[in-house]
């Protein structure tokens, strides 16, 4: 079961102040995806504040994903915004992030903006042309009659698909 | 040589994908079909995303200063640490699709031995590179696939490829002085399942692609220790003139 966004901050969150902090954070979408924040998209790890400063543990997507700086900036603004004097962003590697920690809210934001949310991440064969991949449903007419048309899209967190019964294109938020 | 083992180890990890990263990307507006060439790009996108990580790191270890972009752009060809396999040139789609394959699929057991090093930088890095080597794998596994059992034409340029490409991948299983010296804390993978993990996938693939790997020695290689094929000076040539030209530049 996906966790709920609120669940997100209060397992963060080791005080109220550091509440209001991811709060503030939960106003930096993500700049791909706009509907979702970047703490319901689970790439938030945590904060940790002293005196005027507030640092920000972040855990990139992908290795590649040039929307990670985009968000750094975001993250120094909006802080500063809400009063702090210095922001700093501390990149975590470990353990790599994986599209289970993203809350059940922003599956369904994903799906109502017409991308297909990822369902669990598990290993797909390393050998192709094998049975096919497990269908994604349409996140227009929710039909399971799709096919994939490419593991790669216009990000590097999407695959192209196409759905059969309502003969729509789609993209689909790969799981990883 | 004198550098220390981490930072060698860092360095090749970094230039393998940096290198191949870029040879990927010149297929860009080139790609056979609109969704190869996404795909390709896709590809060297994350390639080119794990180097800086691995770069990046490479400079803290040093700790002189040096970022990714430091070490891209400013070492001259015998600073380059990268196989000389992924530095040819792109070839065609037979051949950079099948150098593809054989470069993840020796990757896929190294990658999975460095998720467990003790740098937990290092071990996360390699953890996310893992999870994008894997569609990278597949991916060109299946082009093997249905180049190597698809037409004459198909079969004939994926078979020659493999004829050119066959000799490069000894330099994978070449160990030296930084293998052995990072073995347990960086929990590498040793030769002997180094090479196990590779023709287990390759032979699975190639069976089903109707080709056979060729017999006979492979190439002399020297990539690690920074000697490259005539091939890779070109390159750099064109990836670091921007950089070199405009010094400090930012927009």
């Amino acid at each position: 079961m996906n966790r709920t966004s609120e669940a997100i901050v209060s397992a963060l969150a080791r005080n109220a102040e550091e509440a209001r902090v991811l709060e503030a954070l939960r106003e930096i979408k993500d700049p791909e995806v706009p509907v979702i924040d970047i703490v319901e998209l689970g790439i938030v790890r945590g904060v940790t504040l002293e005196g005027e400063k507030a640092t920000v543990r972040l855990t990139p997507t992908y290795s590649g994903c040039p929307a990670l700086s985009v968000m750094e900036r975001q993250i120094t603004e909006t802080l500063s915004r809400h009063g702090w004097r210095e922001v700093a962003v501390k990149k975590v590697f470990s353990p790599a992030w994986t599209t289970d920690w993203m809350s059940e809210e922003a599956r369904e934001k994903l799906r109502v903006y017409g991308i297909a949310p990822p369902g669990k991440a598990e290993t797909q064969e390393l050998v192709p042309l094998g049975p096919p991949p497990r269908a994604v449903p349409c996140p227009f007419c929710g039909s399971s009659n799709t096919s994939r048309e490419s593991e790669f899209g216009a990000t590097a967190c999407k695959s192209i698909h196409v759905c059969h019964s309502c003969r729509q294109p789609f993209e689909h938020f790969k799981a990883i | 040589m004198t550098s220390p083992p981490l930072f060698e180890l860092l360095l090749r990890l970094g230039d393998d994908r940096l290198v191949l990263g870029h040879r990927n990307s010149e297929w860009c507006g080139h790609g056979p079909i609109l969704e190869e060439d996404i795909a390709l790009t896709n590809v060297s996108l994350d390639l080119i995303g794990q180097a800086q990580l691995f770069l990046d790191l490479a400079g803290a270890v040093e700790g002189k200063g040096r970022d990714a972009d430091a070490l891209a752009y400013w070492r001259d060809e015998t600073g380059f640490r990268n196989l000389q396999l992924v530095e040819l040139p792109p070839g065609d789609f037979a051949f950079t699709m099948l150098r593809q394959f054989l470069f993840s699929a020796w990757s896929h057991g190294y990658l999975a031995g460095l998720t467990e090093a003790e740098n937990e930088d290092l071990a996360g890095i390699a953890a996310k590179a893992a999870k994008e080597n894997r569609y990278h794998l597949r991916h060109a596994a299946e082009w093997v696939i249905r180049l190597g059992d698809g037409t004459e034409e198909s079969h004939g340029r994926v078979e020659a490829a493999l004829a050119e490409l066959w000799p490069w991948t000894a330099e994978f299983f070449h160990v030296d002085r930084v293998d052995e010296a990072l073995a347990k804390s960086c929990h590498l993978p040793s030769v002997e399942t180094q090479r196990a993990d590779f023709e287990k996938i390759v032979n699975e693939v190639f069976g089903r692609a109707r080709l056979t790997a060729p017999e006979g020695p492979g190439r002399m290689a020297g990539g690690r220790r920074g000697r490259h094929t005539e091939h890779l000076g070109h390159m750099l040539a064109e990836m670091q003139i921007v950089a070199r030209s405009h010094p400090g530049a930012t927009w």
